[in-house]
């Protein structure tokens, strides 16, 4: 695995100072120059890359993960902007290249500034004490700087937004009047950090850094970066999964305006991870439009592949008859069969979940140059280093050869952590020689994407006479989002779909889970909160069914199934422990919200789901109403989330709210279809996103008080809704919703009812 | 030869008559805040005001503004203080921001019709989808900007 090492504190910051070219502090000035960098041209007072103060005591602050509309180009400055002690609103953010340099302590690379990218809702945490170290070390330098001056031991002085004071002699000295001398400091082993009372800007709400930049429409996009001398290109790719090119002419494309070249990129080899995604033919032009129209004119006939009798009615057909068969058991605890043998009351159910795309509102594109001793790439990715190692794998350079730069995103939701798209500027680069920009049309991203995985859910419990779940199972058969991948076996597909760590598996005594891995030619990824979209929401309807057969109220069946407030190990991502404390807290804090036991009109419903995702636990109150023809309204979300340490609330209300949006388009309309082998839906007017009209007009936001540490918030809203939502259209109406999307069934039920 | 003002800015387009009026703001003019999203008038992203009312530029071939007056995100105001950006601002509006100039165009343009939507116009004429889901603050910061426009005229 070449995912760059994290290096030691001590190594961050001085092997970055020995480069002669990166470094975060401590470098005389004429060394902090860097081929890859984008710094300023005034180096007054640059105490580094992540931190640069000028004279007027403008402070910039570079910026680390992919932003996507996440808020981590808000959220992580702040954590260095708190301990580097300034005020907010002297801090601007730029968004910083890749970094990274040869390991100094054996192969490979090391990051150079700590990890970037975005995925897995991971940046606050990962950064959460090395950004603060950052910002800490670079106040004591200047306080070190302050002190030298005045010839006081640094040790009596402090500092204040932006300045440093000697009370004794009631002195002060600003950032920017010290800041060139601050970079020659040594820098300090352990400077002091603040204490969590001290906190002037984390756990405050603070507004996007590039707020104003986007309502002027100055906010640059992959998209929107340009190149000097940059072409155009646009490619007709395969329809078919796995297919190939028979054969193509150019000769029309060629003949309108503005085409400079046509040339066939390859696909992945069949069973070899991704370059490209799949095989193609390339316009490039001297623009979009041209390009556009080049494409057009192209005559491409294609091999139909492996997959081309596949369709979303044949999948779901063999997922079925998979069902009935034995499955890989994938975990066990205690004996499931004697227990459902013994079992009081058995409960049983099927959930049906589709393929869904994940839509970036940019669609996907890159930028590359690739030279003999160089190559630059540009755009949206969330994960840069995966197209630097794309980049030196197609290229051959050395990594450190491979500029990269990352742009604002116009979206991710996991489908950027793929770099088959830079991979194709590369290749269509090295074909024209020259800088190139691949531009993806609608039609292009949504029918070739890394679809989140459906798939089929049988739960089965059995309960004792007391109403104790004694027993449960979870089978599911889906296409697993790993395939594809050389080191992994067809005995780990599960892997990815199904976590067995997941809640309620360690509060019954006798488990089962079990999966069944499905065939398809589709190309599967990770989708924002990937199998936990999925899981949660088989899980959680399952929970409430059996509540209300029994008549039971579900915040207290569900408490109960809980149980006592332990720590439990949690083996997958966002362990190693799941409090089953915090989950119960969550829920109980959506339910006093909401007011939950609260009596509800006719026609209207209350729904309620908990889920913990990636760290972090969020629980739903829904409102709904049904009215005689079917027409759903939801009228208010009551979001609970635990994220330990909230660094910015009002950037953790928009991720609820964003994912309780997100969820709800999903659940009500999304869905991906397969027919001969390839993708129905071409573009929005088939691929149903919700807009204003659907949207809950109050969505509010709890968060948990309590003493842990910041986890993630980019992810874990999505999960709880789409059970949420459809435990509240059963309290409406009845009727169980268990296939998504929920399209027109309530439409069709009602229908039928009232005939 | 085809001539329209872009931004009050004259502008000449000697290249397809057809091509859509967002590739000749994005790539002739080189003004990128309007966005390519779908390209066939779904998502809005492309929205620009064509003598002052809003238009979705993707489906719009420059042919058909001959004559006529484009506005773009740049130009609805000189300093990014229309009442509907400072509304944005002042609610924390965008996540990724990449629907948000169209949406900005599509509600200034429903503002300038209507001084008071109600939760039911803007349900009914604000038809840009948001991948994010920002409706929630999108809604209050129109209702905050139609104040604003109440205050200031």
């Amino acid at each position: 695995m070449t995912t760059p090492m994290l290096l030691s504190r001590r190594q961050f910051l001085q092997a970055s100072a020995s480069l002669g070219g990166g470094l975060i502090l401590g470098m005389p000035l004429a060394a902090n120059k860097s081929r890859a960098d984008v710094g300023n041209d005034a180096d007054t007072g640059q105490l580094g890359f992540l931190v640069h103060i000028d004279p007027e005591g403008n402070v910039v602050l570079g910026g680390l993960g992919s932003e996507m509309g996440q808020g981590v180009k808000t959220a992580l400055p702040m954590l260095i902007a708190e301990e580097l002690d300034v005020e907010w609103n002297r801090v601007a953010v730029k968004q910083m290249p890749l970094g990274i340099i040869r390991n100094p302590d054996g192969d490979g690379y090391a990051w150079k500034y700590g990890p970037q990218g975005a995925g897995g809702s991971t940046n606050v945490v990962d950064h959460w004490e090395r950004l603060r170290v950052v910002g800490a070390t670079a106040r004591q330098m200047l306080i070190n700087a302050a002190a030298k001056t005045w010839s006081v031991d640094p040790a009596s002085c402090s500092t204040r937004p932006g300045f440093v004071i000697h009370a004794a002699s009631h002195r002060s000295l600003a950032y920017g009047d010290i800041a060139d001398l601050a970079s020659t400091m040594t820098i300090p082993e352990s400077p002091a950090l603040k204490d969590q009372s001290e906190y002037r800007i984390i756990g405050k709400p603070t507004g996007t850094v590039d707020i104003k930049d986007i309502v002027t429409g100055t906010a640059v996009y992959g998209i929107d970066s340009r190149f000097p001398g940059m072409k155009f290109a646009v490619i007709e790719r395969c329809p078919f999964f796995d297919g190939s090119i028979a054969s193509y002419s150019a000769d029309a494309a060629r003949k309108v305006p503005g085409v400079i070249d046509v040339v066939a990129i390859n696909g992945p080899k069949p069973d070899e991870y991704y370059t490209t995604m799949a095989c193609g033919v390339a316009v490039v032009a001297d623009s979009t439009w041209a390009a556009i129209r080049g494409r057009r004119a192209l005559e491409v006939r294609w091999n139909e592949g492996p997959h081309a009798h596949e369709s979303t009615e044949n999948l779901e057909q063999a997922s079925r008859e998979a069902l009935q068969g034995t499955g890989q058991y994938v975990y066990e605890s205690g004996d499931f069969d004697a227990s459902m043998a013994n079992a009081d009351r058995v409960f049983e159910a099927y959930y049906t979940i589709p393929y869904i795309a994940h839509a970036t509102l940019e669609p996907q594109n890159f930028i590359a140059n690739v030279k003999s001793d160089r190559c630059d790439v540009i755009g949206p990715t969330q994960s840069p280093s995966g197209a630097s190692r794309m980049a030196a794998r197609l290229t051959g350079l050395d990594r450190l050869d491979i500029n990269v730069e990352v742009t604002r995103l116009g979206g991710g939701f996991g489908r950027r952590l793929t770099v088959d798209y830079v991979a194709e500027a590369i290749l269509v680069s090295q074909a024209i020689k020259g800088p190139v920009k691949v531009q993806w049309t609608r039609e292009d991203d949504l029918t070739h994407d890394f679809y989140r995985p459906g798939g089929h859910h049988h739960m089965r419990a059995g309960l004792d006479e007391d109403g104790k779940i004694i027993a449960w199972t979870q089978r599911l058969a889906s296409p697993s989002k790993i395939y594809r991948r050389p080191e992994r076996k067809p005995e780990d597909m599960w892997q990815s779909e199904i976590y067995p760590d997941d809640f309620p598996t360690h509060q019954v005594d006798n488990v089962r889970l079990e999966y069944f891995p499905m065939d398809s030619g589709a190309w599967r990824g990770s989708w924002r909160a990937p199998a936990h979209t999925a899981n949660a929401f088989s899980i959680q309807s399952f929970i409430d069914e059996m509540a209300r057969e029994q008549d039971e109220d579900p915040v207290e069946f569900q408490l109960r199934l809980i149980g006592e407030a332990r720590e439990v190990d949690y083996g997958g991502h966002g362990g190693p422990i799941l409090y089953t404390g915090r989950l119960a807290e969550t829920l109980k804090l959506a339910a006093k919200k909401a007011d939950w036991g609260r009596a509800v009109a006719k026609g209207h419903g209350r729904g309620i789901a908990v889920h913990f995702t990636f760290g972090s636990y969020v629980a739903y109150v829904v409102d709904v109403s049904v009215d005689a023809a079917g027409e759903l309204k939801v009228h208010k979300v009551t979001g609970a989330i635990d994220c330990g340490l909230a660094v910015n609330p009002l950037g953790v209300a928009a991720q609820i709210e964003g994912g309780v949006c997100d969820a709800l388009s999903t659940a009500l309309h999304e869905r991906i279809t397969i027919n001969n082998g390839s993708v129905v839906e071409t573009n929005f007017d088939r691929y149903r996103l919700m807009k204003i009209n659907e949207a809950p007009p109050i969505v509010e936001t709890h968060i948990v008080k309590n003493d842990f540490p910041p986890s993630g918030v980019g992810e874990p809203p999505v999960p709880p809704l789409a059970p949420a939502l459809t435990n509240a259209i059963f309290d409406a109406t009845g009727l169980r919703l268990r296939e998504l999307p929920i399209g027109n069934q309530l439409r069709d039920w009602m229908k039928n009812r009232n005939t | 030869m085809i001539r329209f003002t872009i931004n009050a800015q004259v502008y000449e387009h000697d290249d397809d008559p057809d091509m859509p009026l967002l590739w000749a703001i994005r790539d002739g003019k080189g003004l990128t805040g309007t966005k390519f999203g779908c390209g066939i008038g779904q998502c809005g992203a492309c929205t620009v005001h064509i003598d002052g009312r809003a238009q979705r530029s993707c489906i719009t071939p420059v042919r058909a503004v001959n004559g006529k007056n484009v506005t773009t995100i740049e130009g609805l105001s000189k300093n990014g203080d229309h009442p509907v950006q400072r509304a944005w601002i002042a609610n924390d509006v965008p996540q990724c921001g990449y629907c948000q100039a169209g949406q900005i165009m599509a509600a200034a343009d429903l503002l300038s019709r209507n001084h008071s939507p109600s939760d039911d116009d803007i349900n009914r004429e604000i038809t840009n989808i948001c991948r994010c889901g920002t409706y929630v603050r999108l809604r209050k910061a129109i209702h905050d900007a139609a104040n604003l426009i109440a205050k200031e005229t």
